[in-house]
């Protein structure tokens, strides 16, 4: 009843949330000292780069990694790990898109090859990667097994990223959130716009991933039947 | 595995040595390329132009996604990977093995481009031949990585259009950092992040290649 | 004959290619050091049987047990290195010559090098240890192909129409290089068009229709 009831709210959850940030975001919360109302972004931007990289990508990877694990093989994670990586592909997209709109008025141009952007852009081309090798093979283990290998290879860019504006000098700034010494670099009614963006895009991720991995459940049944019909046919061949 | 790894090389290196794909095919393309690029900067440029690692890297790029495809398809003719698979080889020994000869192949292919975009792209002698130690690593781990995508591509529906797309994203953090140490070694600059960048490619593809390979052989 | 359970035990063994079966629902059961020969139109599932059995497909669903290995969970790798398989595509390196085929095959298993010319003796290959694989004639590749499998000596040996570009004298000779096999305690499957000539040596013969088995004949 619990899971019934939490599925059914989830979308209304996710759309308040999302209305609050909007809300909050471009109307309620005071502009920003130096970049003025482009910075509003930062309800955006950062939290559709937190779904793509870590929550969406994160779950493709660990569901990956539980397909290749055989104690815990199965289609479900397989499904999981597809669903997510579509998700991903949209957050990877969204995050570039954002990034581009706060980077023209700031750096002077759409895209910069900055580390960050960068690797980036290389996770989201991975991501399609996934994709595309999963439309290469038709069969169901066989696929699952090879784009499971694929999202582990992929997810080694994940720490490159988070690391990017460390490692090298880049046009993107640091840490949104949080300074080097953990303290809080944004505060008040900035702060927690921040956090309820963060939750409602987070909420949006999986209420966007239901809906995919309902949808691939109908596909794999609609799969199974046809294996159905195909094997009485098959049979039929035998008979005759 | 390092005996199997060492069976496997040796018989790669031999039917490339027999079938001289890589002398008759893949240099001349390879060259063609390189000609090419240097066209298209045109004579006011090519003297000047800083582009020259950058397109010695893309055609080293082309010329591994040949190669890459020729050294799995050794192996997935039907009867050959039926054949081949009951004897049971180590598949961390095929892996490495595999990588080997590509490497072999992708050093003498990257000195003879080398050698080419002096010529062609002018890129200044000295500095070319102090580069060849970064790009010898680089093209080590393009080979450890393009013979784990190579396996990740081959058998799909379309392997040869494949390949390109797998491996993208995994060869150019690997070809940046190869023309960053190639253009240090041209106009001065660090080296040291750049080979560092090389090397841990190197060793995480050569890591993951020895854990993965066998998971992609079972495909 | 032999030990008392079988070396091969399948119970609705479906197949499934691109979501096709290629076999779909086979019951089979083989002794060890037997010889069984599985007919069938084109496209009934006979080379799908034998890849099945070699561990080369992998099962959909039903049951099957190979050389104390389940399909399902066991260990596939093992499986491969204890079968022989002789496809009809040809099965070795087309560059490298008929020796250094098998020299691989040698070094690979762990073989003495040093059997490899009574093997091309045997086959009759010893004038041709130096020519390319892909100068070999279709027979000759099928010779070498034996050659392979008397290298490695495998308990299971899957031959996937053997007959087929063989000439009489070709013919006489895999019988004889068969039943010497069969003698020495190998399980032998092979699939053939012809069940009037196989049948000559095989006292079970097993017809393939629409991925099952239709008729079994000992």
């Amino acid at each position: 009843m619990i899971k019934q009831l939490s599925q059914r709210l989830l979308g209304p959850v996710t759309l308040i949330l999302l209305a609050l940030t909007l809300w909050l975001g471009l109307w309620v919360t005071p502009s920003f000292k130096v970049q003025g109302n482009l910075a509003r972004l930062v309800y955006v931007h950062p939290a559709v780069a937190w779904v793509a990289i870590y929550v969406s990508f994160g779950t493709a990877t660990i569901a990956s990694a539980l397909y290749l694990w055989r104690r815990t093989r199965s289609m479900l994670v397989d499904r999981i790990a597809h669903c997510a990586m579509e998700v991903s592909v949209v957050f990877i997209i969204l995050t570039l898109i954002t990034g581009s709109i706060w980077g023209r008025p700031a750096w002077g141009v759409w895209w910069a090859w900055d580390a960050r952007l960068t690797s980036t852009a290389v996770l989201g081309v991975f991501a399609l990667a996934y994709l595309a090798l999963r439309r290469a093979n038709d069969d169901p283990e066989l696929r699952a097994r090879r784009s499971a290998v694929l999202a582990l290879l992929a997810a080694v860019n994940v720490p490159i990223i988070q690391f990017s504006v460390q490692w090298w000098k880049t046009l993107h700034q640091g840490a949104t959130v949080f300074s080097t010494d953990h303290g809080l670099k944004i505060h008040g009614l900035q702060a927690w716009t921040l956090l309820i963006s963060f939750l409602g895009f987070t909420m949006l991720y999986f209420w966007l991933l239901r809906a995919r991995y309902r949808l691939e459940v109908l596909r794999d049944e609609r799969y199974r039947a046809s294996l159905e019909e195909a094997l009485v046919q098959r049979r039929r061949e035998g008979v005759r | 595995m390092i005996r199997v790894a060492l069976l496997v090389a040796a018989k790669d290196l031999r039917i490339e040595r027999r079938s001289r794909v890589l002398l008759w095919q893949v240099l001349p393309f390879g060259v063609m390329a390189l000609v090419l690029c240097g066209l298209a900067l045109g004579p006011q440029h090519a003297g000047h132009s800083s582009a020259g690692p950058g397109l010695f890297y893309l055609v080293m790029l082309l010329v591994a996604l040949l190669m890459i495809n020729r050294s799995q398809s050794i192996e997935n003719s039907p009867g050959t990977k039926a054949s081949v698979a009951t004897l049971g080889l180590d598949p961390a020994g095929v892996f490495l093995g595999k990588a080997l000869a590509l490497m072999v192949e992708l050093w003498l292919m990257g000195v003879v481009l080398l050698a080419g975009s002096v010529l062609l792209l002018h890129t200044a002698l000295g500095g070319t031949l102090s580069a060849l130690p970064s790009v010898l690593v680089t093209l080590a781990a393009l080979a450890a990585a393009g013979a784990l995508y190579g396996a990740l591509s081959g058998g799909g529906q379309g392997p040869a259009t494949l390949l390109p797309v797998l491996s993208f994203p995994a060869f150019a953090p690997l070809l940046i950092a190869g023309e960053r140490s190639f253009s240090a070694a041209l106009h001065g600059g660090s080296l040291w992040q750049w080979w560092l960048i090389s090397l841990v490619a190197l060793a995480a593809y050569v890591g993951l290649g020895i854990l993965l390979y066998g998971v992609l052989e079972e495909s | 004959m032999g030990s008392s359970s079988p070396v091969v035990a399948l119970r609705d063994a479906v197949v499934l290619l691109s979501g096709f079966p290629l076999l779909s629902g086979v019951n089979l059961e083989l002794e060890p050091g037997s010889l069984s020969v599985v007919t069938g139109a084109n496209g009934a599932g006979k080379t799908s049987l034998l890849r099945l059995l070699g561990g080369l497909v992998t099962l959909s669903s039903g049951s099957g047990v190979v050389s104390g290995i389940d399909l399902r969970t066991g260990d596939l790798r093992e499986l491969r290195r204890r079968v022989g398989w002789l496809g009809h595509e040809g099965s070795f390196y087309d560059d490298l010559s008929t020796h250094e085929n098998l020299v691989f095959a040698a070094k690979a298993l762990e073989r003495p090098i040093i059997e490899i010319p009574s093997v091309l003796e045997r086959v009759g290959l010893a004038g041709r240890a130096a020519t390319p694989a892909r100068k070999l004639s279709a027979g000759q590749r099928r010779r070498l192909g034996l050659a392979w499998l008397l290298l490695r000596r495998p308990e299971i040996w899957l031959l996937d129409e053997p007959y087929a570009s063989l000439d009489d004298e070709g013919r006489t000779f895999f019988d004889q290089l068969v039943g010497d096999v069969v003698s020495a305690g190998a399980t032998v499957v092979l699939t053939a068009h012809d069940p009037l000539r196989s049948s000559a040596l095989a006292p079970r013969t097993l017809t393939l229709a629409g991925g099952l088995i239709v008729e079994d004949r000992s």
